[in-house]
């Protein structure tokens, strides 16, 4: 299963990044080979409308199973997220990356 | 005759003007009254009118065909407000962040994104003794205020050929929804107050007037209550301040209540008197 | 690091006022964010000085290059906001009308059409008297007050934050309900409604919750002018337990916040005593919900 986590790094202790439109890196870690990909966001930036989308389709393009994020998808990206099947957990923005998975591991994360 | 009521800053009594000037004239000539703060509209709360015309408005928005669509993805490639987009097997748009401009649509090589319209908002026409009451307001989630606000006034211009005074209560700022509400007016109002947070707004929105190349004029609210730099600043710059209406504790309880002013503070009437004057005469002015 | 926005959907009810003093009761422990672009206010309180500017872009215009123009009218006949009149027989993009949509340059059969990224303020970093840095913007006129530039802001002042090791970044956020109100949320830990017990603020600030709650915010809220009407009070009550809303405190009616801001002080330097103790009260209560 591999599961996206919003980070503003790419390392296991770097901060979760709370947006999820915005958010500047992708930290996907697949639990059944235990690898860590990461993705650089950070061109997002440039977008001045329909940020949140644009991240959904990525992150879609990875082919995720869940998503870990601070407040989770506005309207339109929220649409997106669902489109795709992935579940959302929220609240765990302001934890480091491996917080942020332990906490979903032991089912601290509240399902949005 | 247009009049557009505007401000830099929000609160400064855009709406508290508009209201009360726009009842006050009735009194003796035919008005229509429009609130394009379509975003946030709140003329209506002070008016007790009769509804009696209610439309959707709506703006043109692609819509996914999947019959003959060939998963090209050119669409996603030619929309700039990231509206459009391929997902997997599926097109999909985002209403809120489309602006409408068909380049999706017409661009398509099968013909799967017909244009058909979407709902953006609503306007309601109000009718009260003398006064023709119009507001629009934006879905929440829907970005764009301009097509709607462009739609209402040209709910008026098609309507309200004959009448002699258009006031349009303005969104506040200096981007582009308050050019489009004053774009088309022949004469502004800008409402202030005198704080140092007044001023400064004030200082925006007659930089946006005159990029516009606007007749305008100021009005005080809250006279009285911080200092004496916006006259400074009038008097310095060839400004008319063309009425102070007072500060009073008073008139924020009747503003709270949803209540016009003008008929319980004298001291108000004379100065919204002062306001239909400089209108008059402007009027004769540009004749 | 905990972000905490102050919005209200209604200008005039005193949140920049309110955001101000909640600064200057933080002073070192934060970074101030001043995301209100349209009308950037917070720096006739905070006085900022050693400001460092930068240009910022967002958005495309079209331009035509004339020599290579064949004036087919191509662009013209499909521009949905006839921003591409004739002027001297030549076809020319009018910027204030130019949605930025970009159609034009895809039908033009010569490639004269490019499209130009606009330069629509400046974003700034500056030291405030408080002890502390502040993030504003300055917004062209008739430009447009996007997510980019409020994220702009919020990012930067995120980075300074990180950087010097703050507590809280508290954000002066974007009025009404569009775009850039939904970008002064993102990633808040915390909103503060700061209203007003009127109808037309109980109005916004009902519709301006409604974008919170798609994004899972806690929120408290702020009343100001609380003795103006009473019967009004009850229903922001209302409205806030309906929502689970916590409230922060009420604040009387009072014309010290102006007299303060003429004289360019927040409230709390200004009435320590009075309104200032109701500041500082609530500034405890919100860095409590903030956790």
């Amino acid at each position: 299963m591999k599961i996206l986590l919003t980070a503003k790094g790419t390392e296991w202790d770097s901060q979760m990044d709370p947006r999820f439109g915005r958010t500047e890196f992708f930290f996907i870690y697949n639990d059944e080979t235990e690898k860590v990909e990461t993705f650089d966001n950070r061109a997002i930036e440039n977008e001045a409308h329909g940020a949140g989308p644009k991240t959904a389709q990525k992150m879609a393009e990875f082919g995720v199973n869940v998503l870990i994020t601070g407040n989770g998808p506005g309207g339109n990206a929220d649409t997106v997220v669902r489109q795709t099947g992935t579940k959302v957990f929220v609240g765990a923005g302001s934890m480091t990356v491996k917080e942020a998975y332990d906490a979903y591991k032991k089912g601290d994360l509240k399902e949005a | 005759m247009k009049i557009a009521i505007a401000s830099g800053k929000g609160g400064t009594g855009k709406t508290t003007l508009s209201t009360n000037l726009a009842s006050l004239i009735a009194e003796s000539t035919a008005v229509v009254l429009t609130d394009l703060d379509v975003e946030e509209p709140n003329s209506g709360l002070f008016l007790d009118g009769k509804l009696i015309h209610h439309e959707d408005k709506f703006k043109m928005i692609p819509e996914w065909n999947k019959t003959n669509c060939t998963l090209c993805g050119k669409c996603q490639e030619v929309c700039n407000f990231n509206a459009v987009m391929k997902l997997g097997e599926m097109i999909l748009v985002f209403p809120e962040l489309c602006h409408g401009c068909y380049a999706c649509s017409e661009l398509c090589p099968e013909n799967s994104l017909p244009m058909i319209p979407k709902k953006m908002g609503e306007l309601k026409h109000f009718k009260l003794p003398n006064l023709d009451f119009i507001e629009s307001k934006l879905i929440i989630g829907e970005e764009q205020a301009v097509p709607l606000i462009g739609q209402t006034i040209k709910y008026i211009d098609d309507r309200f050929t004959e009448t002699e005074f258009k006031i349009f209560d303005s969104p506040p700022g200096t981007s582009c929804p308050v050019i489009e509400a004053t774009k088309d007016a022949d004469l502004i109002l800008l409402v202030t107050e005198p704080t140092p947070f007044g001023l400064h707004d004030l200082q925006l929105a007659v930089e946006t007037m005159k990029e516009l190349k606007k007749a305008y004029g100021v009005i005080i609210n809250r006279f009285g209550i911080g200092d004496t730099k916006i006259e400074q600043y009038c008097v310095e710059n060839n400004i008319p301040i063309i009425a102070k209406i007072p500060n009073s504790r008073k008139i924020a309880e009747l503003y709270s209540a949803g209540k016009l002013l003008y008929n319980e503070l004298p001291e108000v009437k004379i100065e919204l008197e002062k306001v239909i004057k400089f209108i008059q005469k402007y009027q004769e002015e540009i004749v | 690091m905990k972000e905490i926005v102050v919005i209200s959907g209604k200008g005039g009810t005193g949140k920049t006022s309110v955001t101000a003093s909640l600064a200057f009761l933080g002073g070192s422990d934060l970074i101030v964010a001043d995301c209100d672009v349209d009308a950037a206010d917070m720096h006739l309180l905070m006085k900022p000085v050693n400001s460092k500017k930068e240009s910022f872009f967002s958005g495309v215009i079209a331009k035509i290059d004339q020599d290579k123009c064949i004036n087919c009218g191509k662009c013209a006949d499909i521009c949905r906001w006839n921003a591409i009149p004739v002027i001297d027989e030549k076809y020319v993009v009018q910027p204030l009308d130019c949605e930025g949509c970009g159609y034009c340059a895809l039908v033009c059969p010569v490639q004269a059409i490019s499209m130009n990224e606009q330069n629509v303020g400046e974003w700034i970093i500056s030291d405030v008297r408080t002890n502390t840095k502040m993030v504003h913007a300055r917004l062209g006129i008739g430009a447009e007050n996007s997510g980019k530039l409020v994220a702009k802001v919020k990012n930067e002042a995120k980075a300074l934050s990180d950087k010097l090791g703050k507590k809280f970044i508290v954000v002066d956020g974007s009025p009404g309900i569009g775009c850039p109100v939904v970008s002064s949320l993102s990633g808040a830990n915390l909103v503060v409604l700061v209203t007003e017990p009127s109808v037309s603020g109980i109005h916004d600030v009902k519709r301006v919750y409604e974008l919170v709650k798609k994004f899972g915010i806690k929120a408290g809220c702020i009343i100001n002018k609380a003795d103006i009407n009473l019967d009004k009070v009850k229903e922001i009550y209302n409205f806030l337990e309906t929502e689970n809303i916590e409230l922060i405190s009420e604040i009387p009616y009072n014309e010290n916040f102006t007299k303060a801001m003429t004289m360019g002080k927040t409230i709390v330097e200004f009435d320590p005593d009075g309104i200032g103790e109701i500041i500082k009260k609530s500034w405890e209560k919100i860095k409590e919900l903030a956790r």
